[in-house]
């Protein structure tokens, strides 16, 4: 599996990442070296093999249901790079 | 009274105790240290002020005799780990003046135990990286240099300024992470010691994720005893964390210099890779030498699916990684680069927030998931990922009691050396470590020599799981064998 | 049972110009689950709130965040799956689906995608005119809530407040075994209903805390199914409705025009009434799913499970058979009763100790009807369970007449009141005192000498002679003693 500019560009746009036709042609020789070096991990057997789902095997832990955290919106808004009052605000979206 | 920045964090607790000098003198010592060594790039932020205060209320209670475990101590911290109203950036751009409101479990268990925060430790961006090149804030520079040369080195990646740091004397002792071998790779690099501790050890919450299912927080030191005092504070069980593991942490400091008679020490016969250089060869050899005068059995053993290890690392990182960086998108922290619309704002954001490997990873992780491709890339990976483990448990079950290999295939390189190379090349330097990450164990790299260069080589003892206390054994031994690596100060 | 999917009834198709046709609905409910906290962090979930005032550093996805999950809302879904008779996973694993979207901080919602809490179910679903639906459900899944963009306070920004972020909800699809727009009303109503008498959500269509997304397809009858449009949010069950049957014919005319059916996302207008496309997306959808590292695979066993069995409260149908079984109601009655938990709540307050008969048609014609007329729920009824008892009592006792009982119920409804107390004070007793009666009946009979003859020849007349006499007493008067009494005198 080798990828082409134009799924550099689909890709870069799922990732939401602007990219150049420069930047993607160069990405796209790294991208097929990176594909082409895991492609090795078609020789291995891994029939009946289950996917690593965990790390570690223990059970999940749990909260208690606790409001542990509230009416904290200026601490929550104080990295914005730009807000209003206590909302984040972001260039209009149109739905 | 000698540099008090040579002394190691038992010296420094047995020096404080005993009042032959104050916690405020040694943060004074390191300050100046730092300030002497900026062309190392190794901190990113200093916080001389909170080094103060934090030392003289060190000093404070070690008059009311309330010292602490790690009181008075001065430590560099990782850029990736959130520090309360300091700054915390991951290295990158994208997070640019960010700082966090709240304080990681890792460094809250330091300062709650008296430790001094010196300030922040340069890193690869977003822990991506194996010789902190990928940095926002620029390459580190190895205090340590071929001999007969001026040419800067790499420490390694991507816990290189903490590497850096702690082999040039500007910290007692670092924080690190490692995903793929980010902690033992830089600790090699520079003649330090750094243990990966097993995953679930130390809480990850408010240590910025690069992969979520392989990074682990570890400290970086000087001597095997002093990674085992740091650990022993860095590790919790964190109800924040669901995946820190509901054990209680033991006191490692008291397994080092335990005897390692009759204990079983596995060679995986896998490691041994084409084109590895002989002088990691000899190294190698030594080790295992050193183990079996010590009272040790060598063991020949096998671990089959070693070399896909790497291969399916670079699908579940990046895989990973590439969900994890979506929150930084410029609207609740960081940059923001305004575009038309929400989807350009995202786009030019993201374009000039991270950097070029960042970018590669992301991609990458993107591709992987996407439809159609995820059961051959994704799910497969997973797969020989439980293969890797199943291989260590296989071994372990037969009563080995831990692995020894060599920490990296080659010395450090130089800063830009590797700038024009394949990225594969780049990621070879984590070919030993990443299998301990892709199984979720223990592992620690302890100095063991220099090369022909006179730089800094490692060995790395790699453990069961929550079994670090094996690595702490086993790793003194190695350091009594080989002694201690400092390098010459020319900065 | 599944007869909806089997044989549609000819009532369910709709007629086109070139024949009939077939409306195959899916629908997927998205269920707030009923927690204090939000499914991984300990932030409230509380309708309402300043901006970003219910928000942890979880929700609003700061790095190095970690979710932690809320064993009360795994619980709410086990119980929710329980009372859908649906299969319990024992073991289920949590997803990312990755997008962007500002109201969407992690950049992903955790969901469950390919091995979800809960499987297969059923709902029962009764219909008005006495049919029985058997809906199938195919899953239902934890997921988190998404946060708000606020579109109307800025000419070029949107103002983005992550109260809801990380709220739970509940995901419950159902099969495509759903035939026309009342079976799809019928089909949510009880499902909301199930869910209300479950406590594991409050059903509150109004604040969004259940919606729908409807899926619609037409086809011929007997024929593969056709292409869907899926109706995304609807937020109530009369749109619901409306949606589909405009949908559908929209489809129809659509086919019938040579046209086909476009796979589509749209919304329904409830101003118009009508469902349109929503701006189609400039790229496919491509979620990236992969299981959550930051989470473990969500595991319990068997007797977890059967704890929460036990503790479950009586579900809609098994109240409705009992309320026939046991109380002798009639099943329209029942079915009436049961709908709303609190009211059949207040009728079995009513009913304690009573003729459950009476109390039922007390609850469901006088009170239920005159809260209709008021808009209000049962829960904020004027008239208490302890004073409807009282007034069926005082009717049983003989105290008052049926027709002053509605009297004493308005006086109740608008002033309160113990009604024994109102009934003595206001001198609503009838009168059973054989005497004072027999003096107005004499008077009565003497006053319409005519028409006492004629009674014995037309008994029916006997009404008119208890009406004038009840009249003349106010309706105080015992109507069945002076029935007697004018038998007795009138020689009937």
């Amino acid at each position: 599996m080798s990828v082409d500019k134009d799924i550099v560009k689909r890709v870069a746009r799922l990732a939401r990442i602007a990219v150049s036709d420069e930047e993607a042609e160069a990405l796209k020789g790294e991208l097929n070296t990176i594909l082409g070096f895991v492609e090795q991990l078609n020789e291995v057997d891994v029939t009946g093999v289950e996917p690593m789902t965990s790390v570690v095997a223990v059970e999940m832990k749990k909260r208690t249901d606790v409001v542990t955290e509230r009416d904290q919106a200026a601490k929550i808004v104080a990295n914005a790079p730009v807000r209003e009052e206590h909302f984040f605000v972001v260039p209009k979206v149109v739905e | 009274m000698s540099d008090l920045t040579t002394l190691t964090i038992a010296e420094i607790r047995d020096g404080l105790a005993a009042g032959r000098f104050s916690a405020l003198e040694l943060t004074q010592a390191y300050l100046a240290a730092m300030e002497a060594a900026r062309e190392l790039n190794a901190y990113v932020v200093e916080t001389p002020d909170k080094a103060l205060g934090m030392a003289a209320e060190s000093d404070a209670r070690i008059a009311r005799g309330e010292a602490r475990s790690l009181e008075g101590v001065p430590l560099g911290i990782k850029d990736l780990f959130c520090t309360e109203g300091v700054h915390a950036q991951a290295a990158s751009r994208i997070l640019d003046g960010f700082k966090p409101v709240y304080e990681s479990t890792v460094t809250g268990n330091l300062w709650a135990d008296g430790a001094v925060m010196l300030g922040k430790l340069n890193m690869d961006e977003f822990a991506m990286g194996s010789s902190n090149e990928t940095s926002c804030y620029g390459p580190v520079v190895n205090p340590w240099r071929s001999a007969g040369s001026n040419a800067p080195m790499v420490p390694g990646g991507s816990s290189g300024g903490s590497a850096t740091a702690v082999a040039a004397r500007l910290c007692a002792g670092a924080t690190g992470t490692d995903t793929g071998g980010s902690i033992r790779q830089p600790a090699a690099f520079t003649g330090t010691v750094g243990i990966k501790p097993t995953y679930g050890r130390c809480s990850r919450w408010g240590i910025i994720a690069f992969a979520s299912s392989l990074d682990q927080a570890g400290p970086l030191s000087r001597t095997v005893r002093d990674a085992a005092i740091m650990l022993k504070s860095m590790a919790s069980v964190d109800p924040k964390d669901t995946t820190s593991v509901d054990q209680p942490v033991p006191d490692y400091e008291a397994s080092v210099g335990q005897s390692v008679k009759g204990l079983r020490i596995g060679v995986p016969r896998e490691y041994r890779i084409d084109g590895m250089p002989p002088e990691i060869e000899a190294l190698w050899e030594r080790g295992k030498a050193w183990l079996a005068d010590a009272g040790a059995e060598m063991v020949d053993i096998s671990l089959p699916h070693t070399k896909y290890a790497l291969p399916a690392y670079y699908i579940v990182a990046p895989a990973e990684a590439s969900s994890n960086l979506a929150r930084y998108d410029g609207v609740r922290y960081g940059l923001r680069v305004p575009g038309d619309d929400i989807v350009s704002m995202y786009e030019n954001t993201r374009a000039a927030g991270f950097g070029k490997e960042v970018k590669r990873r992301v991609m990458i992780g993107t591709y992987v998931l996407s439809a159609g491709y995820y059961d051959a890339y994704y799910l497969r990976a997973q797969k020989v990922r439980a293969l890797i483990k199943r291989d260590f448990e296989t071994v372990f079950a037969d009563g080995v009691d831990a692995i020894l290999t060599p920490a990296t295939p080659s010395a450090a390189f130089g800063v830009a050396e590797k700038a024009v190379a394949s990225p594969i090349e780049m990621y070879l330097n984590d070919i030993f470590t990443v299998t301990v990450n892709m199984a979720g164990l223990p592992g620690i790299a302890v100095p063991a020599g220099l090369d022909d260069k006179g730089l800094p080589l490692a060995l790395q003892l790699i453990g069961r799981p929550f079994d670090e206390e094996m690595l702490f054994r086993t790793g003194q031994v190695i350091e009594d064998a080989a002694g201690y690596f400092v390098p010459e100060r020319w900065w | 049972m599944n007869q909806a999917a089997a044989k549609p009834r000819t009532s369910k198709l709709i007629k086109g110009a070139t024949g009939d046709w077939e409306i195959v609905v899916g629908m997927e409910v998205h269920a707030q689950v009923t927690s204090h906290a939000k499914l991984f962090s300990g932030a409230p979930t509380g309708f309402g709130g300043a901006p970003n005032d219910h928000v942890s550093l979880v929700d609003a996805a700061m790095p190095g965040m970690l979710p932690v999950i809320n064993g009360e809302c795994v619980a709410q879904a086990v119980r929710t799956g329980l009372g859908l008779d649906a299969e319990i996973n024992l073991r289920s694993v949590f997803d990312r689906k990755n997008y962007f979207y500002p109201d969407l901080p992690q950049g992903y919602q955790i969901s469950q995608y390919k091995q979800p809490i809960v499987g297969e179910g059923t709902v029962t679903v009764d219909l008005a005119d006495g049919e029985t639906v058997t809906v199938g459900i195919e899953r239902l899944h934890l997921e988190q809530d998404a946060g708000k963009s606020i579109h109307d306070q800025h000419a070029t920004m949107s103002f983005v407040d992550l109260n809801r972020s990380g709220v739970a909800l509940m995901e419950i699809v159902s099969k495509p075994d759903i035939r026309s727009a009342d079976q799809a009303k019928a089909f949510l109503t009880k499902l909301r209903s199930i869910l209300r008498y479950l406590g594991t959500c409050d059903g509150d269509m109004e604040k969004g805390n259940l919606r729908a997304d409807v899926n619609v397809s037409v086809r011929r009858p007997g024929e593969p199914l056709g292409t869907r449009c899926e109706i995304k949010n609807v937020n109530s069950i009369r749109f619901v409705g409306q949606a589909i049957d405009f949908e559908a014919r929209r489809q129809v005319g659509l086919i019938e025009d040579g046209g086909t059916v476009e796979q589509e996302t749209r919304l329904f207008d409830p101003g118009r009434g009508e469902t349109r496309s929503m701006r189609s997306k400039e790229e496919a959808h491509d979620y990236r799913y992969f299981p959550d590292p930051d989470l473990l695979p969500l595991e319990f066993d068997q007797a977890y499970v059967d704890q929460l069995a036990a503790g479950l409260p009586e579900l809609p149908d098994a109240r409705k058979e009992r309320f026939v079984g046991a109380f002798g109601l009639s099943p329209y009655d029942a079915d009436v009763l049961v709908a709303e938990k609190e009211n059949a709540e207040y009728f079995e307050a009513v009913a304690e100790g009573r003729d459950p008969k009476i109390a039922a048609n007390w609850v469901i014609n006088e009170l239920a009807g005159r809260l209709n007329r008021e808009g209000r729920e049962i829960a904020d009824s004027p008239v208490s369970t302890e004073q409807l008892g009282a007034i069926i009592d005082l009717i049983g006792e003989g105290t008052i007449s049926g027709k002053i009982a509605k009297d004493l119920f308005e006086i109740v409804w608008a002033e309160g009141g113990d009604p024994r107390v109102v009934v003595d004070e206001r001198g609503m007793k009838q009168v059973t005192d054989t005497g004072a009666i027999e003096a107005l009946v004499d008077e009565i009979i003497a006053a319409n000498p005519d028409k006492a003859r004629q009674v014995r020849e037309k008994p029916a007349m006997l009404g008119w002679f208890v009406g004038q006499v009840m009249k003349a007493s106010q309706g105080k008067a015992n109507p069945q003693a002076v029935n007697a009494l004018l038998k007795e005198k009138l020689g009937v």
